[in-house]
């Protein structure tokens, strides 16, 4: 499935590229030189498909992936499906240090400042909140819920706030506006070495906590009893989302509804088993995140839909026909 | 013979001095129960005994070792804790609810061993819960959960299961059928102790019993002495009434104390 999307989605767009020539450029870029003849490839194919679709692709991917499987962790955590890994503050304050980065004009200078200002933001926000809902090393997840509701609020109202006081200067403006609805227009492979690896190292860190996160979900007390170090293991799970939440948010801007919706849909399927649950949040994030891209560069051509409208668009009827049958199968009961 | 040992333990929590100065014993093959007033420190006490909270003085002995020198797994391995309350927010079936038992036995990413499958089985068939193996555990009754809960915790095959409140919002059969089962258990050489506020299930099912008031430890032992009508006077504040069914089970009839009735 995520094989067929990533095809589909580097051969379609304004110059349509076969999926042979795909291929072939694949070959010539990954397989050692000389296994395919580099001349069956026009220069502008080339470019097409390696220099501008699968780089964006790629993005695409691990930003579907970090969002998805940080929202599963963060759902598991809270104990609540309808949690998110903006919940914490992370997602407010990677949002800021974009916003920042752009108000400052850093991001004119270099294309990675915007990207690490995003990173800065949701540790600094996730360090914030968790400072302020800790008393005596013991974080009550009530309390840590709260608190990042509401800084999280503040960081909003501290990014519109600078909008606002930048709307005379069009341009930062236009910036900050089309960064918070999210997209992926020119995305570079630098874009993918920015995100990729947190991506990575967040999903390996999720992974190997999954059992701790299976046994947290029925209680601290129970994971207490089964050997899990409860506020260490709270403290590592809080972290690793805000790390792939901000690498995702840092390099596509705002986009709801994914790391909501996908976990949520994948639990579905696959049940609630974090060792499962993880993974298949993540593959399921990438397809979803690729084919909403291709719906957002290809539907209105040659202007690009933003893609954080079309996430929003496509996610939230499909939670709300989730939610609805949830509803009737609970009332039907 | 191994025995879980509580020795001068006190336990601190929020400010408050909770257990006071508490020695307690849990040996193999007992069945005892901890009763005591509501806040009396009941449940503090069980969870001190099982590591999960820390003591401020004192110390908790398993087989002589202090609770905290042994790694968390080990600790985990030997000592089974069942809350009050568990969350079932998310619909894992009873199968995987119970394999969760196995979790301190094998690492992170190891598959399920032989040992780990014949151990959730036996756990599932010994709380007769086999045939809900496949069901959600989010739409079972509360007796089923609570037998699943127990059955976890026999997964574990653990040397003692401390289970806090069992029956409190179970109905007469199901009390029942869970006390029912951990006398099973206990006679066959499992070390269980339960809190609840059930004194005649205690005068019937329990082989000792721990009388806890005011974070201290009143009595402990032999449950005729620990809940003679005087000792529940004194602890509870109300008059008890031992009498004595046609097969010679002890029954506690309670009544206020004379001048606290409300008479209309």
């Amino acid at each position: 499935m995520l094989a067929i999307s990533i095809l589909a989605a580097v051969a379609i767009g304004s110059t349509p590229v076969a999926w042979q020539t795909i291929l072939r450029v694949a070959g010539i870029k990954l397989l050692p030189a000389g296994w395919v003849d580099a001349h069956t490839v026009t220069p502008a194919d080339m470019v097409i498909v390696w220099l501008i679709r699968v780089p964006r692709v790629a993005v695409a991917g691990f930003v579907g992936m970090g969002l998805a499987a940080g929202g599963a962790v963060m759902q598991g955590f809270f104990r609540n499906p309808l949690a998110e890994a903006s919940i914490t503050g992370a997602g407010p304050g990677a949002v800021l240090g974009a916003v920042i980065a752009i108000v400052a004009g850093w991001s004119v200078h270099s294309v990675v400042s915007l990207p690490l200002a995003a990173m800065a933001g949701a540790l600094i926000a996730l360090a914030l909140v968790y400072g302020m809902a800790t008393r005596g090393g013991v974080t009550p997840v009530g309390t840590l819920l709260l608190a990042g509701i509401a800084t999280g609020s503040l960081l909003s109202a501290a990014s519109s706030l600078l909008l606002t006081l930048n709307i005379v200067n069009w341009q930062v403006a236009q910036e900050i506006v089309f960064w918070m609805m999210g997209g992926l227009e020119s995305r570079s492979w630098t874009h993918v070495w920015l995100c990729a690896p947190f991506v990575l190292l967040g999903l390996t860190a999720a992974l190997i906590q999954a059992r701790d996160l299976d046994l947290l979900q029925q209680g601290e007390e129970i994971a207490a009893s089964f050997g899990v170090d409860v506020e260490a293991s709270k403290r590592l799970l809080t972290l690793t989302a805000a790390l792939l939440t901000g690498a995702a948010i840092a390099v596509a801007g705002m986009i709801g509804f994914v790391g909501l919706v996908v976990p949520h849909a994948v639990r579905l399927v696959v049940g609630p088993s974090n060792r499962v649950l993880l993974p298949a949040s993540a593959l399921g994030g990438a397809v979803f995140l690729i084919l909403c891209d291709l719906l957002a560069r290809t539907v209105h051509p040659p202007a690009e839909i933003r893609l954080g409208v079309v996430t929003s668009l496509v996610g939230g009827p499909v939670f709300l026909a989730m939610l609805l049958r949830r509803y009737r199968e609970t009332s039907a009961a | 013979m191994s025995y879980l040992e509580a020795r001068d333990v006190a336990v601190q929590r929020g400010g408050f001095q909770i257990l006071k100065s508490v020695s307690w014993k849990l040996a193999s093959g007992e069945l005892q129960a901890v009763v005591g007033p509501n806040g009396s420190g009941k449940s503090t006490l069980l969870r001190a005994m099982s590591g999960i909270w820390p003591i401020s003085e004192g110390s908790v002995t398993v087989d002589g070792q202090p609770l905290g020198r042994l790694p968390r797994r080990d600790l985990s391995r030997r000592i089974a804790f069942v809350p009050q309350e568990t969350r079932m927010d998310f619909a894992f079936t009873v199968q995987e609810t119970v394999a969760m038992g196995r979790y301190p036995h094998r690492g992170r990413f190891a598959r399920e061993t032989a040992s780990d499958t014949r151990a959730v089985r036996q756990a599932l068939e010994r709380c007769d819960i086999a045939q809900l193996s496949e069901r959600l555990v989010n739409t079972l009754s509360g007796g089923e959960r609570q037998r699943v809960l127990i059955a976890r915790s026999l997964a574990v095959e653990p040397e003692f299961i401390l289970l806090d409140e069992p029956t409190a919002s179970l109905d007469v059969e199901h009390t029942l059928e869970i006390l029912d089962l951990c006398r099973a258990l206990a006679k066959a050489g499992q070390s269980i102790a339960l809190a609840t506020h059930d004194l005649n299930a205690v005068a019937r099912y329990a082989t000792s019993v721990a009388l806890v008031n005011g974070g201290r430890m009143v009595d402990c032992g032999d449950r005729d002495r620990v809940l003679s009508p005087d000792r529940l006077q004194q602890v509870f504040g109300i008059r008890a009434e031992l009498l004595s069914t046609k097969d010679g089970q002890p029954v506690y009839v309670f009544h206020r104390n004379e001048g606290t009735d409300i008479r209309d």
